[in-house]
């Protein structure tokens, strides 16, 4: 339904280059990465508000790159909210409709349904300036939403929220998403909400793009040791492939299948990580005797980061298994892992350090 | 609370301590007004009032360290006083020392009330011309960036440091015979020299960059953000500044308004060298000064500057109502 085909942007000191991407019909699609990636540029490159150098942008087979914001028939809603400090909650969401030609008769069902799933009733007098950042925030999406554009840009919504807003505010979209038949294309670097919100998705990083695919897919199957490492996985680690060994430093894993290269790089998910006190009986593939470096509480789980042969791997446990096991800095603990959790990344080991 | 010892406070003070000062202090004020003789002591005394009443406010806080009596605190205080001192005497004296009779005849002399009228009306047509031409000039000087943009905002600076005088001879330059534009003007009958129009001409000239500096600001603090949303709402670049831009800066564009006009309103040496008929009202006090000397002059001026007055509350009014929605 979008269709960005070799996408160039130069702004500034922002560049975007090649960027090649398909959005379908009713998708929620959401573009991470880390801050400065270029994500909010691509955004932007899609509203109209910034000026692309070359490529092409279609809407539904309507070539867009060169129409104004105003034709594009797409919305945005900032990090900031950015609503009308002088107009009046209902005046804010209705802005777009006088705009609109012609002169859409459903425009009140729409926006009373809007305003109910959203829990607005009781603002609608109020301005701006008197609400919270959550009612802010919804009364953006409201106003994006009354028009019924085709697609809806989303540039990191939650980022600017309290904590225990953003949950609130993530369970509006969901539920708008699916009540509207709106395209939406979200920004973010937080990658939680991405997997709590997207179909599919991309990475990006410096100006391009590292994978494109579904949530699943990328965090399961990173493509590069960047989206690794965007998507958690800590263990990453450049390697030598021999057989169906990996080989990292003096430490050999089993990777189950012989591989493509002679070298890349191997991750582990920590989750992915058994601790024991004996060596398991199982169909692991994967024991490796080590020694506890150290012991890290994280909210309810604690990252254990071993050292085996000199190779760190950090693994995650509950607190019930920290005291079974009753780990310390220094005892000594065998490390299992299936030859299933040994992902296997391109790349150049040149370019990075030997564990992570 | 004024007067009860807060912590950090090394100094007990008693409730009734300030009022008394603040009295004392008003009474000085008065007599510094009215019996110059005494001006060399006054401003210690009005000091000290100074240093008690502020003294409680600051004991709220992290206690007195900033309002010791150092040599800094009496210098700042003295130099202050001395200031206001400079500005309010000759004003106040002016304007006490008319009688309300004579101000009374002066408001119904026809010639007072025709020049202020021209002023008023001049000033006000200047203003007019610069917030139609102005406006879009200072919405681009607020969003563009373009090569050379520091040299325009300093060009429309200029007329701000040329000498009033020369401004008169500048744009007689450009109305008369010997040139092009004048020829034109003769052409069209529009006479330049000793007239309404030339006034009107010098008084935007030097009101415009008071105008435009101001416009440009209250359309920058405007965020771009929201226009974008407007735009991507639907609306053209022209629609999102009239609902969303012009609404959102309406403030400065008023107290770019007042400030052209009070410059428009005190233009002097420009005016009398384009018209010094019809007479505006500073061009009419002049003249009555040179030919019936200050007690003459005087009641004009006063009605003048009642006028002034009214323009500088409205302006501000204005500034504290931006500073506090900011």
């Amino acid at each position: 339904m979008i269709s960005i085909r070799k996408l160039a942007v130069r702004l500034g000191q922002f560049r975007l280059t090649d960027i090649s991407l398909e959005i379908r019909e009713n998708e929620f699609f959401v573009l991470m990465g880390p801050t400065g990636a270029g994500k909010s540029v691509l955004l932007e490159a899609l509203a109209g508000l910034v000026p692309t150098a070359s490529g092409s942008i279609r809407l539904d087979e309507r070539e867009i790159s060169g129409l104004p914001p105003e034709k594009r028939g797409v919305s945005i809603v900032y990090q900031d909210y950015a609503l009308f400090p002088h107009l009046s909650v209902s005046q804010n969401i209705r802005y777009g409709l006088r705009f609109q030609r012609p002169a859409r008769g459903d425009a009140a069902v729409r926006i009373r349904g809007l305003v109910d799933v959203l829990a607005l009733g009781s603002l609608l007098e109020r301005f701006p300036g008197t609400l919270s950042g959550g009612e802010q925030q919804r009364v953006a999406l409201a106003r994006a939403l009354a028009v019924d554009p085709a697609v809806l840009l989303l540039d990191e919504p939650l980022a600017a929220l309290d904590p225990r807003f953003r949950e609130d505010l993530r369970q509006h979209l969901k539920t708008l998403h699916r009540t509207t038949r709106t395209t939406f294309f979200m920004v973010t670097h937080d990658f939680a909400e991405a997997i709590a919100l997207a179909d599919r998705a991309a990475v990006m990083n410096h100006g391009s793009l590292e994978q494109v695919g579904s949530i699943k897919e990328i965090f399961q199957q990173p493509a590069s040791p960047f989206v690794a490492d965007f998507v958690g996985m800590k263990n990453l680690y450049a390697a030598r492939f021999s057989g169906t060994a990996a080989i990292i430093d003096n430490l050999s894993l089993e990777l189950g299948h012989p591989s493509s290269s002679p070298e890349g790089y191997v991750a582990i998910r920590p989750e992915d990580i058994v601790l024991s006190r004996e060596p398991l009986a199982s169909s692991i593939r994967n024991s490796l005797k080590g020694t506890v470096k150290a012991v890290r509480p994280l909210g309810f789980h604690y990252e254990i980061e071993i050292l085996v042969k000199q190779v760190p791997f950090k693994a995650l446990i509950t607190k019930q298994a920290l005291f079974d096991l009753q780990l310390h800095e220094g005892s000594e603990t065998i490390v299992s892992f299936k030859a299933t959790a040994v992902h296997q990344l391109p790349g150049v080991p040149a370019n990075i350090p030997v564990g992570r | 609370m004024p007067g009860i010892p807060q912590e950090g406070c090394s100094q007990d003070l008693s409730p009734s301590f300030p009022a008394c000062q603040c009295l004392i202090g008003r009474l000085n004020l008065t007599a510094f007004l009215t019996w110059p003789g005494k001006v060399f002591i006054l401003p210690f005394d009005y000091g000290r009032v100074f240093y008690e009443v502020r003294l409680n406010r600051r004991c709220r806080s992290t206690g007195e360290g900033l309002m010791k009596k150092e040599p800094l605190f009496w210098v700042t205080v003295s130099c202050g006083l001395l200031i206001l001192a400079f500005i309010l005497l000759p004003l106040v004296e002016m304007v006490t020392a008319p009688s309300a009779a004579i101000l009374k005849e002066t408001i119904q002399d026809k010639e007072v009330l025709h020049s202020i009228w021209l002023s008023l009306y001049t000033a006000g047509a200047a203003a007019l011309i610069s917030v139609l031409v102005g406006t879009p000039f200072a919405y681009l000087l607020a969003r563009a960036e373009f090569p050379g943009k520091n040299l325009v905002e300093a060009v429309i600076d200029i007329p701000i440091i040329i000498p009033h005088p020369v401004v008169g001879i500048a744009l007689l330059s450009i109305a008369g015979r010997h040139y092009w534009l004048g020829r034109v003007f003769n052409a069209l009958g529009i006479r330049i020299m000793g007239s309404v129009t030339g006034i009107i001409m010098v008084l935007t000239f030097v009101g415009l960059p008071f105008y435009l500096n101001a416009a440009r600001e209250g359309f920058a603090a405007v965020s771009p953000r929201l226009e974008a949303v407007s735009r991507s709402l639907g609306a053209s670049p022209g629609r999102t500044f009239f609902h969303v831009t012009l609404p959102l800066a309406w403030r400065s564009i008023l107290i770019g308004i007042v400030m052209c006009s009070a410059r428009a309103i005190s233009e002097f040496g420009a005016v009398v060298i384009i018209a010094y008929h019809p007479m505006i009202a500073p061009v009419l006090i002049y003249e009555r000064f040179e030919s019936m000397g200050l007690k003459y002059s005087q009641p004009v001026a006063v009605w003048l500057i009642c006028l002034c007055l009214v323009l500088f509350l409205l302006l501000r009014v204005l500034t504290l109502h931006r500073k506090r929605s900011v």
